[in-house]
């Protein structure tokens, strides 16, 4: 069967688009396939920085014929409906339908449409200028005069399509003027020959002859491989970066792999500033000493050209660049150095943070108390903690930071530790920031834990309380990120910290202060959390621990039934009630429970219909009059009385065992028992007893929540 | 025209001048009008008029001219070797952008002393976006063995106007184009006029000074409050002028507006005003993007008027149809 050759030739396509443009190609052109009857083989797409490939194999020479019977209205109906369905099934008169009789209906007509099969050639075609024209590119442009719109100008198109054995045919469309041929250009630099293809084998091996290699995954593993080999040779290791392979892959059509030097006195810079420096300006790997795992003075680029020289000018002149960029490093490191970091303090007063919550001056401040508030609770020293938030935003101000803001943090240990700072204080400055995403670890120094939690707490009190909550998908200031790095590090930590309790102290001792700072405009009289606000910020917690606990596999309406009990803060003590809970409705008491349960509260719910008013009051003992009554409630008084002092104890296992008791007396008694008993005194007080088993489940959870 | 042919002191290779006149030449030979910059303060050579006005409308327009640009902010007192307040660009603009742009530009490396079968060039994605002029476009930057020479952008909106057809713009960085193709690490040890000895003149010798003096006047001493009456003044005055060139057409029934280009001059002084202010320290986050927007309202109410006006396409179509 034939095969299909395609390719778009263009000015040089973004490296990141290019990957996924290919898929794209692939996806629109046999879905258009396949919607016009032709199944094929296989396909496979290609993209290198100035074209897009596809090869489709095995696609059948035509598009079978179709026959369909489409029913009509009946003979006689109104002008208006025959018009219609002789229009939509593209008759011209009603002689060209036929008449079917129907026992119940009657004559009505019937089309047929019979549609002969097609050329696959012209099927494709038809088709192809739609899809270049609708191409989805993430950004797109006109060019010269023309309205076509394409990533690049695009400037010829290959479109090939026969069998194997013989010389296939052109396939004939136009886009604007870009005519279809079996014509393309080879290397811009190395081979601008323009030369003609016939199908896929043929096309990747001129390729190849012409200095294009197509397959950008090949292309990534000539590169690494030959980077591997040079830094080999130099006895070095190649630090790998799959990133960096992908766009470098990109930008080149015949890889060309080469060794670059820099002066060894750049290595005094952090070895992340180096690379990051020869990463992000140039495109380049760092090498480093397999022995010591240092970075070495050594660079790998890769060219898109052979050059006759060698590649000595391409080096050269990259290994001048990278010069210039470290020496802007250099200076960097040097100047950032000449001065602490608590010289950078007075610099944050000229940082708005925003302008309702004051600097970033005013933010630290507010760290600091913050952070020695929580301290004792995560078991860190006060004192460090308020060091380490006093300092945790001092390297925003720093040179190197300014230029690359992705080194917060790790350059503001690297200037703590070179400045003497304690251990846990350098830590905390570059782990305050974590969790930066849901792979990112959390910190595990008390220190670094009371700054990483301040600094998160700070910026969800602090937007809470000036109403500037995510919507939506609108979420600006990661403030979503914020609380799952709080209920992150919590848990992790094992930690025991009340929420309310928390936020209600920062908003009365800290927030509020913020209105003193000169640079908060003197509009506003107070900045707190009204109770409602608290209120409402935990509901934004209890909806991430929800979104967090679900990711971990637990029951959404375990979660929504301890969460319902009202008045939880306390996110360890959640998770672990959420985890009793969970073992408990699994075991076969749990689960006879709550279906007791379940019955109790749907008679109790009909029964307040009937009488329009909830039941109240306790049972009397002196309405029992069966064994079954006396039972339960003398099991519910001594559950009831365990579970809440296991509770009270935390002991949330002990909690479901004590309500575990309840199993055996509430089956009998509805076993027994008719709860809508004639004389109205006995009914109320069995519907009293079965809000007693309600309210003593609830001391764990809210059980109309749980499903099942 | 290969270096070759041209005198030591004339070769891009020696001379910072002999730079600038081989890539004239060389526009020139494919059509270009060869301008002189505009007397004005501007922040890049897009400001230019024949930049920014004539990318608009549907006459085709091409030329090439050495824009000095300033950016106050980049000041260094003279003390860093790549760093510049005040700089030239070579600007080409060629409406509409032919076919062969990129061979145009490769063949212009050519002619200034790069081979490309010798020098790695690479296209590497860099969309364009003016917020000052409400312009954007996409391109590349283009690299020369990793290090960025020229800008290459396809203009798709100016003044807030669909570019139809599309400008094809070209800016070199004369200073670190020279400083790679003379070899030499700081841009003040450029030699400017080619000529050794006692005759040779150093780019330093040229500008050193120029660069001390206005990194202090940017940083320390540009007088804010004058220079933000300056900014409402050209502000109201480019407004004012657009109204009265609207105006005057209206009285005197003429088919085009009267008074575009003295306008759009304000809107260039407002800008350099404001870059003067954010160099000095006085605009914060929020007055910044305040300011942008109040110099692109300017702009855009040119592209507007420019439109209105001969250069601008009035009366193009009925000529190409007659």
């Amino acid at each position: 069967m034939p095969d299909l050759l395609l390719e778009f030739f263009s000015e040089e396509i973004p490296a990141r688009m290019q990957r996924r443009a290919a898929e794209d190609m692939k996806s629109l052109v046999t879905n258009a396939l396949v919607d016009a009857g032709l199944p094929y083989e296989g396909a496979r797409a290609f993209a290198t920085p100035r074209r897009l490939a596809l090869h489709v194999a095995g696609v059948p020479v035509g598009s079978p014929a179709t026959r369909e019977e489409r029913k009509g209205p009946r003979v006689g109906a109104p002008d208006k409906a025959v018009e219609g369905f002789l229009r939509a099934a593209g008759l011209v008169s009603v002689d060209q339908a036929n008449v079917q009789s129907d026992p119940k209906k009657g004559d009505f007509f019937v089309a047929v449409i019979e549609k002969p099969g097609r050329a696959a050639i012209d099927i494709i075609a038809d088709f192809m200028p739609g899809i270049v024209r609708g191409f989805p590119w993430p950004n797109s442009m006109r060019w010269g005069s023309g309205p076509l719109k394409w990533v690049r100008p695009l400037h010829s198109i290959v479109a090939t399509f026969g069998p194997e054995t013989e010389e296939p045919d052109i396939i004939r469309f136009d886009v604007d003027g870009i005519e279809a041929s079996n014509g393309t250009r080879g290397h811009r630099f190395l081979a601008d020959k323009a030369f003609t293809v016939r199908r896929f084998d043929d096309y990747a091996s001129q390729l190849e002859k012409h200095k294009v290699v197509l397959d950008a995954d090949r292309r990534k593993d000539m590169i690494l491989n030959d980077a591997k080999d040079r830094a080999l040779a130099l006895g070095l290791d190649l630090v790998e970066d799959p990133g960096l392979l992908e766009e470098v892959a990109g930008l080149v059509e015949w890889p060309v792999v080469l060794a670059g030097r820099f002066d060894e006195r750049f290595l005094e810079i952090p070895d992340e500033c180096v690379r990051l420096t020869i990463r992000a300006n140039q495109k380049c790997f760092v090498l480093k000493d397999p022995a010591t795992g240092q970075l070495a003075n050594r660079f790998i680029l890769v060219s898109n050209i052979e050059a006759p020289d060698g590649g000595k000018t391409i080096v050269a002149g990259n290994e001048k660049v990278i010069r210039a960029r470290l020496s802007d490093a250099w200076f960097f490191w040097e100047t950032d150095l000449k001065s602490r970091l608590d010289d950078n303090l007075p610099k944050l007063d000229g940082i708005v943070f925003h302008e309702k919550l004051g600097t970033q001056g005013a933010r630290v401040r507010r760290l600091e108390a913050l952070s020695a508030q929580l301290a004792p609770i995560v078991g860190a020293d006060p004192d460090k903690a308020k060091r380490a938030a006093r300092l945790s935003k001092a390297d925003l101000v720093s040179q190197m930071v300014y230029e690359f803001p992705e080194l917060q943090g790790l350059m503001g240990r690297t200037y703590a530790q070179k400045q003497g700072e304690d251990a846990s204080v350098a830590i905390a400055i570059e782990d305050h920031y974590r969790p930066q995403g849901p792979s990112d670890t959390v910190p595990t120094d008390p220190v670094a834990i009371a700054v990483a939690l301040a600094d998160k707490l700070d910026l969800l009190a602090g937007f809470w309380a000036i109403d500037e909550k995510p919507t939506g998908s609108k979420d600006p200031y990661a403030l979503r990120r914020a609380a799952l790095g709080v209920i992150r590090i919590v848990l992790e930590n094992g930690l025991r910290l009340s929420l309310t309790g928390q936020l209600h102290s920062y908003s009365k001792k800290i927030l509020q202060q913020t209105l003193s700072e000169k640079s908060v405009a003197a509009t506003r009289l107070h900045l707190f959390l009204e109770d409602g606000q608290i209120a409402d910020l935990l509901s934004f917690f209890a909806d991430r621990l929800k979104v967090h606990l679900k990711d971990e596999g637990a029951r959404h309406d375990l979660i929504d039934a301890v969460f319902a009990l009202g008045g939880q803060d306390d996110l360890l003590m959640i998770v672990k009630r959420v985890d009793a809970l969970g073992a408990f409705i699994s075991s076969d008491d749990g689960a006879n429970l709550l279906a007791g349960y379940k019955r109790a509260v749907n008679i109790l719910k009909a029964e307040e219909k009937k009488d329009g008013a909830p039941v109240t009051g306790r049972p009397h003992a002196d309405h029992f009059q069966h064994q079954a009554e006396i039972d339960l409630a003398a099991a519910i008084d001594t559950a009831r009385a365990d579970a809440e002092s296991a509770v009270a104890a935390e002991d949330f296992e002990a909690a479901m065992t004590a309500l575990s008791r309840l199993r055996a007396p509430v089956d009998r008694f509805f076993e027994d028992i008719l709860v809508n008993a004639e004389d109205p005194a006995l009914r109320k007080n069995r519907l009293q007893l079965l809000a007693e088993i309600r309210d003593a489940t609830h001391v764990v959870a809210d059980f109309s929540k749980v499903a099942g | 025209m290969s270096t070759d042919a041209l005198p030591s002191h004339m070769r891009p290779e020696n001379s910072f001048q002999g730079l600038i006149l081989a890539l004239q030449r060389y526009w020139a030979d494919h059509g270009c009008v060869v301008l002189q910059p505009y007397d004005m303060e501007v922040g890049a050579g897009t400001f230019h008029p024949a930049t920014t006005l004539r990318s608009l409308g549907p006459r085709p327009w091409k030329a090439a001219f050495v824009q000095p640009s300033r950016r106050p902010t980049d000041g260094r007192y003279g003390e860093n070797p790549n760093r510049l307040q005040h700089y030239y660009q070579f600007q080409v603009l060629l409406k509409p952008s032919p076919p062969d742009l990129q061979d145009l530009y490769l063949n212009s490396l050519y002619a200034i002393g790069l081979d490309p079968s010798v020098h790695d060039i690479r296209f590497v994605e860099d969309d364009w976006e003016s917020p000052t002029l409400g312009a954007w476009g996409l391109g590349w930057e283009c690299w020369c063995d990793g290090m960025e020479v020229s800008q290459f952008t396809y203009f798709q909106q100016v003044a807030g106007f669909e570019c139809s057809p599309v400008s094809g713009e070209l800016t070199y960085g004369l200073e670190r184009l020279a400083m790679y193709i003379q070899g030499v690490d700081n841009v003040y040890d450029l030699n400017y006029n080619g000529m050794d000895g006692p005759d040779g003149v150093s780019y330093g010798d040229v500008f050193l000074q120029a660069e001390q003096e206005y990194s202090r006047h940017n940083f320390e001493h540009a007088d804010t409050d004058m220079l933000l009456r300056h900014f409402k003044d050209a502000e109201s005055e480019c407004r004012a002028l657009l109204a009265a060139g609207e105006k005057a057409r209206t009285a005197t029934a003429a088919t085009v507006h009267q008074l575009v280009l003295p306008a759009y001059d304000q809107c260039i002084k407002a800008s350099h005003a404001f870059n003067l202010l954010d160099a000095r320290g006085v605009i914060s986050v929020t007055e910044r993007q305040s300011y942008i927007l109040r110099v692109r309202e300017l702009a855009k109410a040119c592209g507007a008027a420019f439109l209105e006006t001969e250069a601008g396409g009035v009366g193009f179509h009925n000529q190409a149809a007659e």
